[in-house]
């Protein structure tokens, strides 16, 4: 019994996210449409077709990228809120490395464009995390009102200097082919990009769990004071998890240019750096649940276009739901199996079971803090 | 452009430019004000001013009169904060997410029910809304006058609440109780005040305000819907509230610094079509970190702002 509650209870996220699927449905009806056609059709376009699956992995790698940015600072306590603009910057450098450097062997020139998109997703980074380490400044504000100061760079990028001639929307000229990302499902859109970050991703697990630097960072995110006296710089630890998480955010931008798009767009990322909070949360600041946490939110995202296509609901139902997910998640972290009405009768039960056996026998000594088990209701009865 | 120097009505109307454009951001920024306070970071300002905009929309769609809108509109802001208020102070989950998480489920919800709500009309429709009111005599005043007391009867609103908040918050038994809560909650608690109930309180309030400043932005200037109508100015209102020291004054005079700043770009480009336009968009944004880098002295948060509170917890 306690196995299945405590089952139940370890799984609560999942029972979370079904709840804001449960929400999400009322507001699917609230449309005028069938919620179970609908998630059909959203899940099964998202997971279980060919193209369905590549658009989902094409969702992910940003999606995944952003997610390990916001994580990676998160560990050391600090809130990168600045993704979005973090992403722009990393593309607007890689697009400037892919259109301005000369001729060289492909591999080695998106080796580099990679290079200049964590630059530039770094030092966009580098801003708050000077501020936050030297003036102590809120990095949430910095870096949310950094992010439209980069949208409006690119903006002006690729509406001036970088224009294409005569394009009708601001787009910079094409990267050249040999800069294209290989494709990892044949006929797809599906690019190297989420290998890349799911490689990345176990890298972080590995530096977070077995290294002295993964170590480090904990400990300045748990304990700042502690970490200081033990001789670690909490400020240089400030500015290198933000401007890391940055340049991973970065790498997000760069790969939609090398990977899907093959051009700086104007206003290209549909809020990337947003979702990628959602995904470190879900995670639970674990780069490897971030991973499939990730794939559920890219999931769906591809699927919405599919569901509106086939049933009519709009695609903004999408980010109610993702909205609700994480409401439902948070609240469902407060509950825990150690402090609930299920665990409680079951220490009852044990105690009771004790209590019958001290007839028998001599009651045996309890554990520090635990009541003997005869006294309990009276203890709890003086409590009230 | 430099005629907003001599000519006093370019002064005037720059001035009431300023003014109409900060508003919204000192409704938000009040409620953040009291929020934190209350030693709760409020980052779902953003949502609650959403909120109150389509909330707006949908009162005064329905009854005809913006009366009703801003009925609504504080009604859906209060039901953002409750959402963050639960999260957070009942449950103890992180403010920052908590607070993410409204802006999303706002941006998202808005967008969906104005399409139902509205059937496509909800950018082509224009709701009854507040005409500005002549204060006799205050109008009259050269400059100033036309400017802060020929407007609509939400920013007399605002006026009274900025008056209001400095007194609650510095005069009143209730307003040192707040103060004290966001630094100190043990204390309050240990007073036999309720700490729970006095945050529930100062959120909930504060979302209603942020909604108010979605009301004002629909049914005072734009007249209807539109999706992320609120386009980052909750975001504003929070540097703001540092920026004025969370006291509501400060952030009054910070939420004008920035409308000023929103003003010129306007005038600006305007003025200068072979300046690419992102220049000048991106200056509030630009002058709100300037302005917290370039603080004297250091801002001191209230120390229990971000904390959830535990009574059992040591």
């Amino acid at each position: 019994m306690p196995g299945l509650m405590r089952l139940l209870y370890a799984t609560k996220s999942v029972w979370a996210i079904l709840a804001a699927l449960v929400v999400g449905a009322v507001f699917i009806l609230i449309a005028g449409s069938d919620p179970i056609a609908a998630y059909g059709a959203l899940f099964t376009g998202a997971f279980f077709e060919y193209h369905g699956i590549a658009t989902t992995l094409v969702k992910m790698s940003p999606l995944l990228l952003a997610g390990l940015a916001v994580l990676l600072p998160l560990r050391a306590g600090l809130f990168n809120i600045g993704a979005e603009g973090q992403i722009y910057l990393g593309a607007l450098f890689a697009a400037m490395a892919a259109l301005y450097l000369p001729v060289m062997p492909g591999w080695i020139h998106i080796i580099i464009c990679s290079f200049a998109g964590m630059v530039g997703g770094g030092l966009w980074a580098l801003i708050p995390a000077y501020l936050k380490a030297r003036h102590n400044i809120n990095e949430v504000i910095v870096t949310l009102l950094m992010n439209y100061i980069g949208i409006n760079l690119v903006s002006y990028a690729t509406s001036g200097p970088m224009m294409e001639e005569g394009a009708p929307y601001p787009y910079s000229a094409e990267i050249p082919e040999s800069l294209w990302l290989p494709h990892i499902l044949p006929r797809t859109d599906a690019h190297l990009g989420v290998v890349i970050g799911l490689v990345i991703a176990m890298v972080m697990y590995y530096v977070f769990q077995r290294t002295s630097l993964g170590y480090s960072m904990n400990a300045v995110g748990s304990n700042p004071q502690a970490a200081r006296y033990a001789g670690m710089s909490v400020r240089r630890h400030i500015i290198w998890s933000l401007v890391l998480g940055g340049a991973l955010a970065g790498l997000a931008g760069t790969y939609e240019v090398l990977g899907l798009k093959y051009r700086l767009f104007h206003a290209f990322s549909a809020g990337y750096g947003y979702d990628g909070i959602v995904v470190a949360f879900l995670g639970g600041g674990h780069p490897l649940y971030a991973a499939a946490a990730a794939l559920f939110l890219a999931g769906l995202r591809s699927g919405a276009n599919i569901m509106q296509r086939a049933v009519g609901v709009p695609t903004t139902v999408v980010d109610t739901i993702q909205g609700l997910v994480v409401i439902f998640v948070a609240a469902s972290l407060a509950f825990r199996f150690e402090r609930s009405r299920w665990a409680e009768i079951w220490r009852r039960r044990k105690s009771l079971d004790r209590a019958l056996e001290g007839e028998v026998a001599p009651p045996p000594p309890t554990p520090s803090g635990a009541q003997p088990a005869g006294a309990k209701p009276a203890a709890e009865n003086a409590e009230r | 452009m430099i005629d907003i120097l001599t000519d006093p009505t370019q002064l005037a109307d720059f001035l009431a430019t300023s003014l109409r454009l900060s508003v919204p951001i000192i409704f938000a920024a009040l409620g953040g004000v009291l929020s934190e306070r209350s030693g709760v970071f409020n980052i779902g300002l953003e949502g609650m001013l959403l909120a109150g905009c389509f909330g707006a929309a949908v009162g005064a769609y329905f009854f005809g009169t913006p009366f009703a809108g801003v009925a609504v509109g504080m009604f859906f802001g209060l039901l953002g904060a409750l959402i963050l208020a639960y999260l957070s102070i009942t449950l103890g989950v992180s403010q920052i997410v908590s607070g993410i998480a409204i802006n999303m489920l706002m941006l998202g919800l808005t967008a969906f029910l104005s399409r139902i709500v509205f059937e496509g009309q909800a950018n082509t429709m224009t709701l009854s809304g507040f005409k500005p009111i002549a204060i006799p005599l205050l109008s009259q005043i050269p400059v100033l006058g036309p400017v802060f007391f020929n407007q609509d009867l939400l920013v007399y609103v605002m006026y009274a609440m900025v008056a209001g908040g400095l007194w609650l918050m510095y005069r009143t038994r209730w307003g040192l109780n707040v103060r004290a809560v966001g630094e100190n909650p043990r204390a309050v608690d240990t007073a036999g005040i309720s700490v729970v109930g006095l945050r529930y309180a100062c959120v909930l309030t504060s979302g209603a305000i942020a909604g108010l400043g979605g009301c004002y932005l629909v049914l005072s200037q734009i007249f209807l819907f539109s999706e992320h109508m609120s386009a980052g100015k909750g975001f504003i209102a929070l540097a703001a509230v540092i920026l004025g020291r969370w006291n509501p004054l400060g952030a009054l005079l910070a939420c004008l610094l920035f409308g000023v700043f929103d003003a010129l770009q306007l005038r600006l480009q305007f003025a200068n079509p072979e300046v690419p336009y992102q220049a000048f968009v991106i200056l509030p944004y630009a002058v709100s970190i300037l302005a917290l880098v370039g603080l004297v002295g250091k801002p001191t948060p209230p120390a229990a702002v971000g904390i959830p509170y535990k009574r059992e917890a040591k």
